[in-house]
């Protein structure tokens, strides 16, 4: 059971027997008034948004969902397979569900599976993943305040902002919470 | 970015010793915060059988009981914290500017906002009568509309409320009918809040259905909040008995009576005080979307801590 003053974005929560990720999520509290938690909730099955208001003191159920710890495949047209390592069950998740997901999904890569009954919903990814850095601009010389960055391409595509002393071929650490670079990882 | 919120405090606190104003510090622990059903202050544990004091939710009471011994212009900048107030526009400490001016009402306040706004948008490096928030240009010339709680709900709710209305559906709608309208592009004053609606506030001479209260709202943030004061102890008591019997029901702990308040009330001149976030103010100035940004540090992540 949550109670509203656990509500925060990414939260799973069951409306109706169905569950609801928070997307989007502001704690409110008009002068002298009582606190209010206005959400954007997604239906983690449909994928509808809708918008609630909710209460100090009101409760909630936690979403019935299961996690499978899954192994990434491959993808096609039909979206992202995975199989389950132990009973070889595949399922497949599509492009929308895997979201921002996909930019640092490699094969073979270890995962959670998210499921609702015997639908699989969503993807948790390993907190942190090393990827390589494909490609790599030379940083621009001289410009070393603190804090400067650079943009680099990843083994999966994406592009992510680096300090300038990365070059290519360098396998970075990655915080898939935040998508942010953390580190060189060590070789 | 702290060298901008620096700015734009020093600025503030040269602006207000101009107009006359004495900055004052006052305790930050206290024995009876005000009786309010929506504001928890923190209880700090005394220990040796002594009674809890409490962290100040705001500075107002010992602001008051100087004002009430002869002082005309003050203010107060600094931390007030309050339990519970968490998200992109609520730190549970945070920092507020508090100003009493006497022989004054909300009408005076509103002017001094406006300043405020004005001077604050400079020193935040702002050229002209306008800055831009989240995209959206702000024109902050004064004078900045002034809007009734009664006309803003009768447009933008469907209903009118009374002089003490149902809390629970007025919170709901200002938050998601009214906050969400008003008008982007100018700051905005809401003012003459239901009488219920403000425990510390005056009522209205003209209309006692609604209290001189007043906010500013810009950019979607709600800035600051103030009052033509109340000076009537007897009154003050009685609302304050009221909120108490709010909390008693709503199962809050019960706050020591404010004696030396109530008893100063007796001697408090006519006047008016507003209570200013620093923090959002320098959220609007510097185009901050999330209110961890502007400060040192954001608030530590609470879980069980290990020990030295």
């Amino acid at each position: 059971m949550y109670d509203s003053s656990d509500l925060r974005k990414g939260l799973k929560i069951a409306i109706d027997g169905e569950p609801y990720i928070i997307t989007d999520f502001q704690f409110s509290k008009p002068g002298k008034g009582q606190a209010l938690y206005k959400c954007k909730l997604k239906n983690m099955v449909t994928g509808y948004t809708v918008d609630r208001t909710y209460r100090s003191g009101d409760k909630f159920e936690p979403a019935n969902l299961d996690e499978v710890h899954m192994q990434y495949l491959y993808r096609d047209n039909e979206g992202f397979h995975f199989m389950n390592t132990i009973t070889y069950d595949q399922v497949t998740l599509t492009n929308d569900q895997v979201e921002e997901a996909k930019s640092f999904l490699l094969d073979n890569m270890e995962v959670d599976i998210l499921f609702f009954q015997d639908t699989p919903i969503d993807i948790t990814l390993p907190t942190f993943v090393e990827l390589e850095v494909t490609e790599s601009a030379p940083g621009v010389r001289g410009d070393t305040a603190t804090g400067a960055t650079k943009s680099v391409t990843l083994e999966t595509g994406h592009e992510i902002q680096v300090p300038l002393f990365i070059k290519q071929g360098e396998i970075l650490k990655i915080d898939t919470r935040t998508g942010e670079y953390v580190e060189r990882a060590k070789k | 970015m702290l060298a901008t919120r620096g700015g734009i405090i020093k600025d503030l606190r040269s602006f207000l010793s101009e107009q006359g104003f004495l900055e004052v510090q006052t305790p930050l622990m206290i024995k009876a915060p005000v009786p309010e059903a929506s504001i928890e202050a923190f209880p700090v544990f005394q220990g040796k059988g002594k009674p809890d004091l409490y962290l100040i939710p705001s500075p107002e009471i010992n602001l008051k009981r100087l004002l009430a011994e002869g002082l005309d212009r003050i203010f107060q900048l600094g931390p007030v914290f309050r339990q519970e107030e968490q998200g992109s526009h609520h730190l549970s400490e945070f920092t507020m500017l508090e100003w009493y001016r006497t022989g004054a009402d909300y009408h005076d306040l509103m002017s001094d906002c406006e300043a405020i706004i004005e001077i604050t948008a400079q020193s935040a490096g702002w050229k002209g009568n306008s800055i831009t928030y989240k995209g959206i240009k702000i024109n902050i010339k004064p004078p900045f509309p002034r809007i009734t709680i009664k006309k803003v709900f009768e447009k933008y709710a469907g209903w009118t409320p009374g002089p003490a209305p149902d809390l629970d559906r007025f919170n709901q709608d200002m938050v998601t009918k009214i906050e969400p309208n008003l008008p982007p592009d100018r700051p905005v004053f809401l003012m003459d809040y239901p009488a219920s609606c403000a425990s510390l506030a005056r009522l209205k001479a003209s209309d006692t259905k609604v209290a001189e209260r007043v906010e500013l709202y810009a950019g979607g943030l709600e800035i600051a909040n103030g009052f033509s004061e109340l000076t009537d102890h007897e009154e003050q008591e009685s609302r304050f008995r009221k909120e108490a019997e709010r909390r008693r029901k709503q199962g809050l702990r019960a706050y020591p009576r404010p004696e030396e308040f109530l008893l100063s009330l007796r001697g408090l001149p006519n006047c008016a005080g507003m209570a200013l976030g620093i923090d959002r103010l320098v959220m609007l100035l510097t185009n901050t979307s999330n209110i961890n940004d502007v400060v040192a540090f954001p608030p530590e992540k609470i879980q069980p801590a290990a020990m030295l």
